[in-house]
């Protein structure tokens, strides 16, 4: 691994925990669903990093889009935006 | 409180048990036999580019046909649970903007998808990706032409022959194919078509086949899941 | 090791942590998919070998050098189903969460007591 793709790869990462960080504190159930979509698309650019390319276009269109798809339809079907009782 | 303690002491046990993953797992230097096995001999013994395929669809075929029952399992459970009602009301349209783009793009979308699913075997791709495109251009239609009826008869019919169809050539393998390379005939064995040339889209023997039927089979069932997920 | 091996570790150990903590059916289910991603990472990582590309021959790699140039295509091929039927397990969870809703009228955990023993 280059120092150049190593450098992007730990920054890829960091930013994915930021979101996945961000998926489970916030309150408003609709943020931690597109958090968590972006969380899957920055996996998605490690995979590609980690020369795996079939995995990476499986994660890009199921991870980030079909499973955020998924989860609002389910949401919207709930319809409460009620914040977590701690 | 109790349980956000009882929750911390065990999130810490799991970073416990995942300390020998950071500083004892040493980095990969070489392949392992197994895998440097499907390296050097497949492209000889199955005529695929793309290793990641060859392991798929034949040398791990079985492994395959089993994750394709467990999706199978996963969207009957989820029309059996959400199937029912189907109260009729009107929803609002979609916009002229989404509309125009959909008429135009739901082409290219599923000619894309048929290009990765057919393609497999030379390029990063097959037919779990190809699928999910395709599940990908009939949720726009679904969004662009909101009082739109699937017709599931068609669904259940394209899901049922692609399953039955995979098992036949699984068969057919374990039946026809011939044990030239020193490849004994087994289930999934991709060599009773001919091999064509290395490279080209026409080789491969059956995988191409065999990964457009996973294609489709993936496709009809994402769709499925999509349409009980709707309102 | 490889520093992604640490970044789909931290991955998981938040997913647990929220999948423990929250109370929101929906919440739970969002720290189940971010566990799912990464143990995936971890999976891929661990088949990496530095400096090498993507198991894929063709003019660049051709099939007599392919054995030191390519990387591991073993896990590429299981995350790549294990990808598929997460979201197909992601969708079934969902959909007992709908019924538990239109039953329950409720979306948190702590209303439906009769599951506890």
């Amino acid at each position: 691994m280059t120092t150049f793709n190593f450098i992007v790869t730990v920054w890829l990462g960091i930013l994915m925990l930021a979101a996945a960080v961000f998926a489970v504190v916030t309150k408003k159930v609709l943020s931690a669903i597109i958090a968590a979509g972006v969380v899957s698309l920055l996996a998605s650019v490690i995979y590609l990093l980690l020369a795996s390319p079939d995995v990476a276009m499986t994660e890009a269109a199921i991870g980030s889009g079909l499973t955020t798809v998924v989860f609002l339809y389910a949401y919207r079907r709930m319809k409460s935006d009620k914040e977590d009782r701690k | 409180m109790i349980t956000r303690i009882l929750a911390f002491l065990a999130v810490i046990g799991l970073a416990f048990m995942l300390l020998p993953l950071i500083h004892e797992v040493l980095p990969m230097q070489e392949l392992s036999p197994v895998a440097g096995n499907y390296v050097v001999k497949g492209p000889d013994e199955l005529g695929a580019q793309n290793i990641v395929t060859s392991v798929v669809v034949t040398y791990r075929g079985l492994d395959t046909l089993g994750e394709v029952t467990v999706l199978f399992i996963a969207t009957a459970g989820v029309g059996f649970l959400l199937g029912r009602k189907k109260e009729k009301k009107n929803k609002r349209k979609s916009s002229e903007i989404l509309q125009t783009g959909a008429s135009f793009l739901i082409a290219l979308i599923f000619l894309y998808g048929i290009y990765v699913f057919v393609h497999g075997h030379l390029t990063p791709g097959g037919g779990f990706q190809g699928g999910v495109v395709i599940a990908t251009g009939i949720l726009l239609i679904m969004l662009s032409e909101v009082n739109m009826k699937f017709n599931h008869k068609l669904l259940h019919l394209v899901e049922s022959v692609s399953g039955v169809g995979y098992v036949v050539l699984g068969i057919l393998g374990l039946l026809l194919a011939s044990t030239a390379a020193g490849l004994g005939d087994g289930f999934l064995n991709n060599r009773f078509l001919s091999m064509g040339t290395y490279g080209q889209l026409f080789s491969a023997g059956a995988i191409p086949l065999i990964y457009s039927l996973v294609g489709l089979k993936v496709g009809s069932e994402l769709t499925g899941i999509l349409d009980n997920m709707q309102e | 090791m490889n520093v992604t091996t640490l970044f789909g570790a931290i991955l998981l150990i938040i997913g647990t942590w929220a999948m423990l903590t929250h109370k929101n059916l929906i919440r739970i289910i969002i720290g189940f998919s971010l566990m799912d991603t990464g143990i995936h990472v971890i999976m891929v990582s661990v088949g990496y070998i530095d400096g090498r590309t993507a198991p894929i021959l063709d003019q660049a790699v051709n099939k007599a050098e392919a054995l030191y140039r390519v990387v591991d295509p073993i896990p590429s091929a299981l995350v790549l189903t294990a990808i598929v039927i997460g979201l197909a397990v992601t969708a079934l969870m969902l959909s007992y969460a709908i019924r538990m809703y239109q039953k329950g009228k409720s979306l948190s955990i702590d209303d439906y007591q009769e599951t506890k023993w």
